[in-house]
């Protein structure tokens, strides 16, 4: 079920109001808060058993939907269907979505065995049918000797785990997962990346997970739907949103880019060449969908692993026909390991980051004059937002 | 060296008043009573070491019966005081927003820059026979004629509850205060209704503010003189009012000495079980808050 090949489309694209292949969905949903519109008309489908993200910059409205699909606020307009029923007017305790807060608000009068047996004796269950059911899910986190242990005896792992389990076992329709992982350390946080992941898998329920994070939402995600300013800018799979970002903000949002401004010379429509602010010509490709006209105001987005950092004398040798060129004095390295880069300061006085790879023998240094190449391709153009 | 030696200096003055004012107004005075309570006048100022007086106490079944009702309407305005402060403690810490909570806060304090006496002189104008309860309702028809409402138990509860709700409320509002508000939701979340919530996770949660409060409006109450007197008479029968009288009417110290010893045994032993029932300790409760 996961890696589900369906790619997610706005709900308005297609009218099966009651497939039941879709957990949640959220039709045109708004919130207003007085005068603030935190959520503007938010729509997506999200099939079952998948994990969806939403990403976005802080205040950009992704707790409040979250919110809103919880049940604690509710929508200005729009409708929320869970299985395909609405939830509207049902309070959040009658509804079969659980949440995992921020700061996990286990309860901390409480032991690991009553954390998890709340929701299970709320439901009316009997004793031994929760001693089973509380058991089996420790059992599935890993965790099976913690029963007796008090919140403040785990670790931050465990507790993260003990506040998924406590909503597990409740077999939610969907679990939403408010970044849960923004208190851990970098260490702990990576695996526990993973860790959820593979808890998603083994529990085959829809995660929705909100996170201000990129590689959260990329590594985690089948699908990932960028949020800015109370609304979707994209919705799509994480190579999706990062090869071919429809909208300028998550262009320069998801992943590093390398950034110029400038205007258009001449396009066919597709592509075609620019003059930047510092008078640099360069060759772009229109981003996903977009229409570039001769004249535009646009922004160029070229990340730093497209861009090739040479020597000068050897540039001519690996320049392809229409490639971009430009050449510059490698003003610092910054290395990590796999991930190092240099920051080159081209003739205009502008920094650019480009990836390398260091061997250790025979590498770039500050101070060399490099050349920067990269394909036309990896220019992403966007026209320019006026407010931007 | 010498260092060290102005951080001991600095200590020893800063200790110096907790330490004399503990002596002073708490140790010595208690020690006195004690040694003046097992004092028996076996003839005109000649004493003997007895418990005689504790004795006294015990034979004579109206003292140690005003001992049992004062403790007894001590625990009534601590369960009232509790009822009515946690929803208004509840309101302060979780519901007001930051703004209305300062001035919430301030209302809750304003009747405490007002004398004790002042404000049990408030309860009489409004209860008395010729007071404004009984004037609207005899206004009103429902009564035909004036009616006393002071010089009774309700009177004296009333009055209380009303003097102790602020420390059952500062406690709480304290804790609640410390409580996350996604505690709750996570309560609701996983299925609890309003009554779950409450019962398995705020009040736990506030338990130990719940202790505390519950601890001084308790002491506080029992250890009353003012209210107790002036709003349920001479009949209010407050067991303060018979060390009162063991003091100044009857000028016998040593019992007076005795019975204070008595009500501080017996505030301390309630306390002791209610903690033991509540399964929270002094540290936790009183110390924290």
């Amino acid at each position: 079920m996961n890696g589900c090949p369906t790619p997610i489309l706005p709900a308005g694209a297609f009218m099966k109001q009651d497939n039941p292949t879709y957990d949640l969905e959220c039709l045109d949903i708004a919130k207003n808060f007085g005068s603030v519109r935190a959520v503007k008309g938010v729509s997506f489908d999200i099939p079952s058993g998948s994990f969806f993200s939403i990403l976005g910059p802080s205040g950009c409205g992704k707790t409040t939907l979250m919110r809103m699909i919880a049940g604690f606020e509710e929508p200005s307009g729009g409708d929320i269907k869970i299985k395909g029923k609405s939830v509207l007017g049902v309070p959040p305790n009658r509804r079969n979505v659980k949440m995992v807060f921020q700061h996990l608000a286990l309860f901390p009068m409480m032991n690991v065995y009553e954390n998890i047996a709340y929701g299970l004796r709320c439901a009316g269950f009997g004793k031994d049918h929760i001693r089973r059911k509380v058991h089996d899910v420790l059992e599935r986190i890993a965790l099976p000797d913690v029963a007796e242990r008090e919140i403040h005896q785990l670790s931050g792992g465990q507790k993260q785990r003990i506040a998924i389990a406590r909503c597990m076992v409740l077999d939610p329709d969907v679990l939403l997962l408010d970044e849960p992982l923004g208190a851990l350390d970098l260490k702990l946080r990576e695996a526990m990346k993973i860790e959820l992941k593979l808890l998603q898998h083994q529990f085959n329920t829809t995660f929705i997970y909100i996170t201000h994070d990129q590689s959260e939402a990329l590594v985690m995600s089948d699908n990932v739907a960028i949020m800015n300013q109370g609304e979707f800018e994209q919705i799509g799979t994480p190579q999706e949103l990062y090869h071919r970002p429809n909208t300028a903000f998550v262009a320069g949002f998801v992943g590093d880019s390398n950034r110029w401004s400038g205007t258009v010379k001449a396009s066919d429509g597709t592509g075609g060449k620019v003059e930047t602010e510092q008078g640099l010509p360069m060759s772009f490709s229109a981003g996903a969908g977009q229409t570039i006209r001769d004249g535009a105001k646009v922004d160029i987005f070229v990340r730093p692993e497209f861009i090739r950092t040479v020597r000068t004398a050897e540039a001519a040798a690996i320049a392809a026909d229409g490639d971009n060129r430009m050449d510059g004095v490698i003003d610092s390295l910054l290395f990590n390991g796999a991930n190092s880069r240099v920051l080159v300061r081209t003739g205009s006085g502008e920094l650019i980051e480009s990836d390398v790879t260091l061997t250790g023998d025979n590498d770039l240094k500050p101070g060399e004059d490099v050349s920067l190449v990269w394909s036309s391709k990896q220019a992403m153009c966007f026209a320019r937002q006026e407010s931007a | 060296m010498q260092n060290k030696d102005i951080k001991r200096l600095t200590l020893i003055l800063l200790f110096a008043p907790f330490a004399l004012w503990i002596l002073l107004l708490i140790i010595l005075p208690h020690i006195g009573m004690v040694v003046l309570s097992l004092k028996e006048k076996v003839a005109p100022r000649v004493y003997e070491y007895s418990f005689a007086n504790y004795l006294d106490f015990l034979h004579e079944p109206i003292y140690w019966n005003t001992l049992l009702r004062t403790g007894s309407m001590s625990l009534l305005v601590t369960a009232l005081a509790l009822l009515i402060g946690f929803p208004i403690a509840y309101y302060i810490a979780k519901i007001a927003g930051p703004r209305a909570r300062g001035g919430l806060f301030l209302l809750c304090l304003i009747p405490l820059w007002v004398s004790d006496l002042i404000r049990s002189f408030g309860w009489i104008l409004l209860l008395r026979e010729t007071g404004v309860i009984s004037n609207f309702l005899l206004w009103t028809g429902l009564i035909g004629q004036p009616v006393e409402f002071l010089y009774n138990d309700a009177a004296v509860i009333v009055g209380l509850v009303y003097t102790v709700i602020l420390f059952m409320i500062v406690p709480l509002v304290s804790t609640l205060d410390g409580m996350d508000n996604s505690m709750i939701e996570a309560g609701y979340n996983l299925g609890g209704n309003g009554f779950t919530v409450l019962r398995r996770i705020i009040i736990p949660y506030a338990m130990p503010g719940i202790v505390a409060g519950c601890i001084v409006t308790f002491m506080l109450s029992a250890g009353s003189y003012l209210t107790p007197i002036l709003l349920g008479g001479k009949n209010s029968s407050w067991f303060t009012e018979q060390i009162y009288n063991q003091f100044i009417t009857r000028f016998n110290w040593e019992g007076g000495a005795a019975f204070g010893m008595l009500l501080l045994l017996f505030t301390s032993i309630v306390i002791w079980l209610g903690l033991k029932l509540s399964g929270q300790t002094l540290a936790n409760t009183v110390a924290k808050s």
